[in-house]
């Protein structure tokens, strides 16, 4: 019995009706080997060259582990905040029908056309001491341009639109009639977001982390001209391979990409399997 | 409790979705909201719930105004057509969220919470599934378990919105049957939207017709059906014909001739005659009758439903032969009216 399951999961599945199976799954798996596995697969023959002692030697660095937590730590943190804003600006879009909401709809997705060194640019010139929102957090004794938090918020304006458009769509989903149902059962306005629909969102939300997540790790264009890039302190691990390559130091560049190849591997793998739980159990999709 | 609805008016953007709707419900009464769409039912049922607000007009359960009240402070409970069960929680949660919700002392203790949504599962015979998710189940039970979360909160009036709408025909008659049961076991009263007057006629005490926004009768199945008090109720319960006839002395006139039917205290003049297709009688030879060719039949399980066409007109009218007449197909046919009714 249970032989005859694990053969069968195992087993590729039957084409159906529909033809161009084999056709489909073959460009599928030569386009994906072409696109992501042959350079991947590069990077870490690259690296297993250089000796295991050596490349524990280059990623026990402190620089490098700098790098790695400000890189990890901001896109995580901007991650977080952008799941908080971009649910609340999905819901006003799919709930409110109000002046400007189309346009507020298509702003959502300038962050993924807007060359993202403009975008580093403009969030510079107005978080810089001299700027505009700057000037005015200045006297506060706030720095946020050439530190760590100038990272996070050039990761959230990257990120933002990830988070939105996983949640807004299944947001449209939402039967009114459950929230209905929660307000007959005489459940709080309060009570019916935080107990009936948040939790419904969950795996979506968890997708937009993922993806702003994912994003904002591998983010360069916009970080660097916001971050100061202070070794130790506001230097992302991006910039830190880049600096490598500079000094034509290349294991030393390939160690660190290959451990945040790792790390993010993992990360991602983590929440994947927590959506697939969560998917089969609620019936999601099914 | 006893639910009374008063001068009820309702407009969406000016279109009348009720004009002055007035209906008593006993205590502990099941009673149906029929009618074709667009005919209110569904409406008035979100006005009593407290999902929709009465542009005039009020709501009382007993004695209270529960106008005044949101759907949260009625206290009703309230079953969906696509049952609207939270996907995320198992059965047990789902049953129990209409006590745990409930602020300070109005909330039982968690494990008296637990033993009233069991009881309840048990009641509509779910036991053993309640870790299951809503997706884990059948339409069927998942209404049942919408049902055990509904009658949670001890409702002071049970509102349900097309219940086995979206239930295959099979389902639809065990679940009539098992509804009909729980309500005489818990005595909650019950208010159901339908569009079929199988389901209301079978299932409820009394059934409320309505039809473009207004009521047209209220009364039990026998009512309804006996004494239509309404072309529209006579056209809408049931198989009907419809002639259009005049009165001359007493007596009713189909196109040129009489049709055997005395009229006493009708006034002369022109008139709609409405008649079942099995209130009639067969005749040998016609000294006042309806008569025509038959144009159709077909076998309906123990009848023959008969088209037969009458008069200069040629109107059609459809009548229910016994079978072991046989087959009558381009036969000539006379008959009268046994029971009718006059609309004028």
């Amino acid at each position: 019995m249970t032989r005859h399951r694990t053969q069968r999961r195992w087993q590729i599945r039957q084409p159906s009706v529909l033809p161009g199976f084999g056709l489909a799954l073959g460009v599928t798996l030569s386009w994906l080997t072409l696109i992501v596995l042959i350079p991947l697969a590069g990077l870490v023959a690259r690296a297993s060259g250089i000796g295991l002692s050596s490349f524990l030697a280059l990623a026990a660095d402190p620089r490098v582990i700098a790098a790695l937590k400000v890189s990890f730590g901001t896109a995580f943190l901007a991650a977080l905040i952008n799941v908080v804003f971009g649910v609340i600006l999905a819901w006003v879009l799919v709930r409110y029908q109000f002046w400007g909401r189309r346009i507020i709809d298509a702003m959502v997705d300038l962050p993924f056309a807007l060359p993202t060194a403009v975008a580093g640019i403009a969030l510079t010139a107005i978080y810089a001491p001299n700027g505009w929102i700057g000037a005015l957090l200045e006297p506060l004794g706030l720095k946020v341009a050439f530190t760590p938090t100038g990272i996070v918020i050039a990761l959230i304006f990257v990120g933002l639109p990830f988070v939105v458009r996983t949640v807004q769509p299944i947001m449209e989903e939402i039967d009114r009639e459950v929230e209905e149902a929660a307000a007959t059962l005489g459940a709080t306005r309060f009570q019916t977001i935080s107990r009936v629909l948040l939790p419904g969102l969950a795996p979506a939300v968890l997708t937009g982390f993922s993806l702003a997540f994912a994003r904002g790790v591998g983010e360069y264009g916009s970080v660097i001209f916001i971050a100061g890039n202070r070794p130790y302190v506001s230097e992302i691990a991006p910039l830190l391979i880049v600096i490598r390559l500079e000094e034509f130091n290349y294991a030393g560049a390939t160690a660190i990409a290959v451990i945040m190849l790792i790390i993010s591997f993992a990360m991602l793998l983590v929440i994947n399997s927590i959506q697939a739980w969560s998917r089969r159990r609620y019936g999601y999709g099914a | 409790m006893e639910v009374r609805v008063k001068n009820i008016v309702k407009e969406f953007a000016r279109f009348p979705a009720l004009e002055n709707v007035s209906l008593d419900i006993r205590s502990g009464e099941l009673i149906a909201l029929l009618g074709p769409s667009g005919s209110g039912k569904t409406t008035l049922l979100r006005l009593i719930a407290g999902l929709e607000t009465p542009t005039t007009g009020q709501i009382f359960f007993g004695d209270e105004d529960a106008s005044q009240k949101t759907v949260q402070q009625r206290n009703i409970g309230f079953v969906f057509q696509h049952y609207a069960l939270f996907r995320h929680m198992t059965v047990l949660e789902n049953v129990s969220f209409g006590l745990k919700v409930r602020s300070g002392d109005r909330r039982p203790p968690a494990d008296e919470i637990r033993r009233r949504a069991l009881e309840l599962l048990d009641l509509v015979q779910l036991s053993g599934l309640e870790t299951r998710y809503p997706a884990q189940l059948s339409g069927g039970q998942r209404q049942r378990v919408a049902l055990a979360r509904a009658m949670a909160v001890e409702p002071n009036v049970l509102l349900l919105d097309e219940p086995f709408g979206a239930l295959d025909a099979q389902v639809r008659r065990e679940l009539r049957k098992w509804l009909r049961d729980i309500h005489d076991h818990t005595g909650h009263t019950t208010v159901f939207v339908t569009h079929d007057q199988e389901e209301a006629l079978e299932l409820a005490d009394r059934v409320v017709v309505m039809s473009k926004g207004k009521i047209e009768q209220v009364g039990t199945a026998d009512e309804i059906y006996d004494t239509p008090a309404s072309p529209f109720v006579y056209g809408f319960i049931g198989e009907s014909n419809v002639l259009p006839v005049r009165i001359e002395g007493g007596e009713i006139w189909f196109e040129d001739r009489p049709i055997g039917v005395k009229a006493e205290g009708h006034a002369d003049g022109d008139g709609r005659l409405y008649f079942r297709p099995h209130d009639i009688e067969m005749l040998e030879g016609c000294g006042g009758c309806l008569a025509g060719i038959v144009t159709a039949s077909r076998r309906v399980a123990g009848t023959r439903h008969v088209e037969v066409s009458t008069g200069a007109s040629n109107a059609s009218v459809e009548i229910e032969l016994p079978i072991d007449r046989g087959n009558v197909d381009g036969s000539r046919l006379a008959f009268r009216p046994k029971k009718w009714t006059l609309f004028r």
